[in-house]
């Protein structure tokens, strides 16, 4: 807990959430869902849930109008939420709330053209002054990114980049040096959205960000279920879940988001046959 | 034109080799990924390594005389290329007394000019060992050019089309499946062009092993504006060789209308280092651009990111996509091609938005001044093309020495429906009026099966 108010020169948030996790034994758990979904104060109370459920990075995602890397339940939340009347700025504030009240980093995940819409700098200082730990950008490649970069850097946020199953070792390489905080391995060629299994890809993927030098990445994409996390925790740094959580508070409200988050990072306590590596 | 951010040698050869671009300041053949500020690779990770494959299969492809001989053997032996120049003397009166000349992209095999860019894609999408085609269509032209360029090269095609489009378009659902393909309908958005891309990136980013995504614009993420241009710039070449043989002269003023503008791209290429050439592109005014419902991305736009590209790109203050308006299901897309965005800033080209009044005003007249049934898209670059006439003309002692060419880039077949409603030629039922006088029991073409049996039972 004390890295949190640790001086920050860079110290990157989601960085020691995840340091924090591993000095407690397990690996770091990271949940999605989207602002203004069903509405900006339930997607607050649901955030904090997902906080005091044993969430130790909260991904607040963006809603857009055209989210081409989400899958049919991601969408109609997100789509809603903008029928509701969200706007951009409301996601400050839900930042702001969530960040006052837990000790978990909050990350914004958002397609490129909101931000670029706000102004890169002026969405990066908002965002800092918010208490946010940075941006997930699954439409921003590093080789886009010349403007996040400064922005980034002036304002001490990560910088979450994918890797992917497809990315080439020199994309790897290069994903792992733009990136700060965490890298974000893509677990499956495909959309968000839950799957019976995760692909055994996701370990390749790790593997290569491993060796391309990341210390920390994680996986996500398809993992919605306790045996997920397991699996996923005996080799990567921490686990994403989205969609199922998305599902959850459109089922069953906060209580049933509270209830997954803490049936989700269950998965780290429960018997494993293979023990995380040094 | 050498761009000197531009690392790859093949790349950097194949511009120095290309005898225009001796010029220095030669717009032609831009090679992408960066059009001035626009263009680039907004995409997903998962799918740069297909766009790198894509980029470096393009690149030798278009230096293959091999590859280049299939294109040109398609081109005249399928397509029927080249497509005519036919002077348009009924319809001229209208634009001032120009010369007006049309280049006829509505006589290509399926109608449009979208075959010239499907057949190529679909070859190198054979060179790179795929099985699979997607595409998006918007007014069906480029789905039914990339079922019928499967059909034909023997891959299983999928074409995602919005649900709203299909309603507007339902004979090139029609023909799509009789094509052979699969289509499906996009209820996602505004359930229009933009959300079918959005549908096919996100099966592309699942199927990528197997399936090239055959995109039907100058739009998307690099190597789509250049290599797509490159496929279309045919009908530039031969509209120049044609109108030099025709009139003896470049023209005065070329006219196409905008979606993404991949037929305009196409035309104006040939012709952008000619500064006597005004060119003139005339995007989707809708409802008219004041009351917000058009589809007029650089007219009003402002510039952005979706779908690959950096362009001037229809979007509210939070940068979420605002949706388009067009009575043409074909230039119905709240954004455009990068090469376009960049042609608008530095003044090459100007582009201007034409409201359906005036474009379906200009489907009417050639269809009675030339005996010729312009699709809705190319009715915009018509109803430009008689405005740009007029303003050419005015003070010129002969308006004959003012010469127009305009692309029309499809045929109008498929807009019948459309048109008859537009003009009040339906009854209420949504009949033509007058073709449901007869009291005899329809004889009609084989009904389904089970229908059939019982038509047996009555005869």
């Amino acid at each position: 807990m004390s890295e949190n108010t640790a001086p920050a020169q860079f110290a990157s948030k989601s960085a020691a959430a995840i340091d924090r996790a591993k000095a407690a034994g397990r690996k770091a758990l990271i949940a999605y869902l989207p602002a203004g979904f069903p509405d900006k104060q339930t997607s607050i109370d649901a955030a904090i849930a997902l906080a005091r459920n044993g969430a130790d990075i909260i991904e607040i995602g963006i809603p857009y109008s055209d989210p081409v890397m989400d899958g049919a339940v991601i969408q109609a939340a997100t789509t809603e939420a903008l029928n509701k009347g969200f706007r951009v700025a409301d996601v400050f504030d839900i930042v702001a709330a969530v960040t006052a009240e837990t000790d978990a980093a909050v990350l914004v995940m958002t397609y490129w053209n909101p931000v670029d819409r706000l102004g890169v700098d002026e969405f990066s200082r908002r965002l800092a002054e918010a208490g946010g730990a940075g941006l997930i950008t699954p439409d921003l490649i590093p080789d886009e990114a010349a403007e996040w970069f400064a922005a980034s850097d002036k304002y001490g946020l990560d910088r979450v980049f994918l890797v992917a199953p497809s990315s080439t070792p020199e994309r790897v390489a290069m994903t792992v040096a733009a990136s700060r905080g965490f890298v974000y391995a893509v677990s499956i060629m495909g959309v968000t959205g839950a799957r019976t299994s995760v692909s055994s890809a996701a370990e390749a993927v790790v593997a290569a960000a491993h060796a391309a030098g990341a210390e920390r990445a994680c996986v996500g994409l398809g993992v919605s279920k306790p045996e997920h996390v397991r699996e996923i925790a005996a080799y990567a740094d921490g686990v994403i879940v989205g969609t199922a959580l998305v599902a959850a508070l459109r089922d069953g409200g906060v209580a049933a988001v509270g209830a997954l988050a803490k049936e989700l990072s269950g998965g780290f306590d429960a018997p494993t046959s293979s023990n995380p590596e040094a | 034109m050498s761009d000197p951010g531009m690392s790859d040698p093949a790349t950097a050869f194949l511009a120095g080799d290309r005898a225009e671009s001796a010029q220095e300041h030669s717009l032609r053949h831009a090679p992408g990924p960066y059009f001035g500020n626009y263009g680039g690779r907004w995409m997903p990770e998962s799918l740069i390594a297909a766009l790198d494959e894509l980029e470096e299969t393009f690149e030798k492809a278009k230096v293959d005389p091999e590859f280049l001989a299939e294109i040109a053997e398609l081109n005249k032996n399928y397509s029927g290329r080249p497509s005519l120049l036919t002077e348009a003397k009924r319809f001229s009166a209208h634009a001032g007394g120009a010369r007006v000349f049309l280049k006829r992209e509505d006589l290509n095999h399926t109608g449009s000019h979208k075959i010239n860019n499907v057949l190529g894609q679909v070859l190198l999408a054979k060179r790179m060992g795929k099985t699979r085609i997607i595409a998006e269509t918007g007014a069906g032209q480029h789905g039914v050019a990339s079922a019928t360029a499967a059909a034909l090269l023997g891959l299983e095609c999928v074409v995602y089309m919005g649900a709203e489009d299909c309603r507007r378009q339902a004979l090139n659902v029609a023909r799509m499946q009789l094509l052979g393909a699969t289509v499906v309908p996009v209820t996602n958005g505004s359930q229009t062009l933009k959300d079918a891309i959005n549908d096919a990136l996100r099966d592309w980013v699942a199927n990528v092993d197997n399936t090239h995504y055959v995109l039907g614009t100058v739009a998307g993420a690099h190597p789509f504006p250049a290599m797509v241009r490159f496929f279309h710039e045919v009908i530039g070449e031969e509209a120049r060789g044609q109108i030099l043989e025709q009139v003896g002269r470049l023209p005065d003023a070329l006219c196409a209308c905008i979606g993404g503008g991949s037929n305009a791209i196409g035309l104006f290429h040939a012709f952008l280092d000619d500064p006597s050439v005004k060119i003139y592109g005339f995007e989707a005014g809708g409802d008219g651009v004041e009351t917000g419902r058009h589809a007029a991305a650089i007219t009003l736009g402002r510039p952005g990111v979706m779908h690959g590209a950096r362009s001037y790109l229809m979007q509210d203050d939070d940068g979420q996509t605002v949706e388009s308006h067009s009575i043409s299901a074909g230039l119905d897309y709240p954004s455009v091609g990068p090469e376009h965005s960049y042609l608008s800033d530095i003044g090459r080209v100007s582009y201007e938005p034409i409201t359906d009044v005036e474009a379906m005003d200009a489907f009417k007249l050639l269809s009675q001044t030339e005996g010729i049934i312009p699709a809705i898209e190319s009715s915009h670059a018509l109803a430009g093309a008689i405005k740009v006439g007029q303003r050419l003309t005015e003070g010129v002692g002969d308006p004959s020495d003012v010469v127009i060419i305009v692309n029309l880039s499809g045929r109008g077949d498929k807009d019948v429906e459309t048109a008859a409603a537009w003009f009040g030629m339906l009854d209420e039922q949504g009949h033509v009026k007058g073709t449901t006088l007869s009291t005899r029991t329809a004889k009609g073409a084989a009904p389904a099966a089970d229908e059939n049996a019982e038509d047996a039972t009555h005869e």
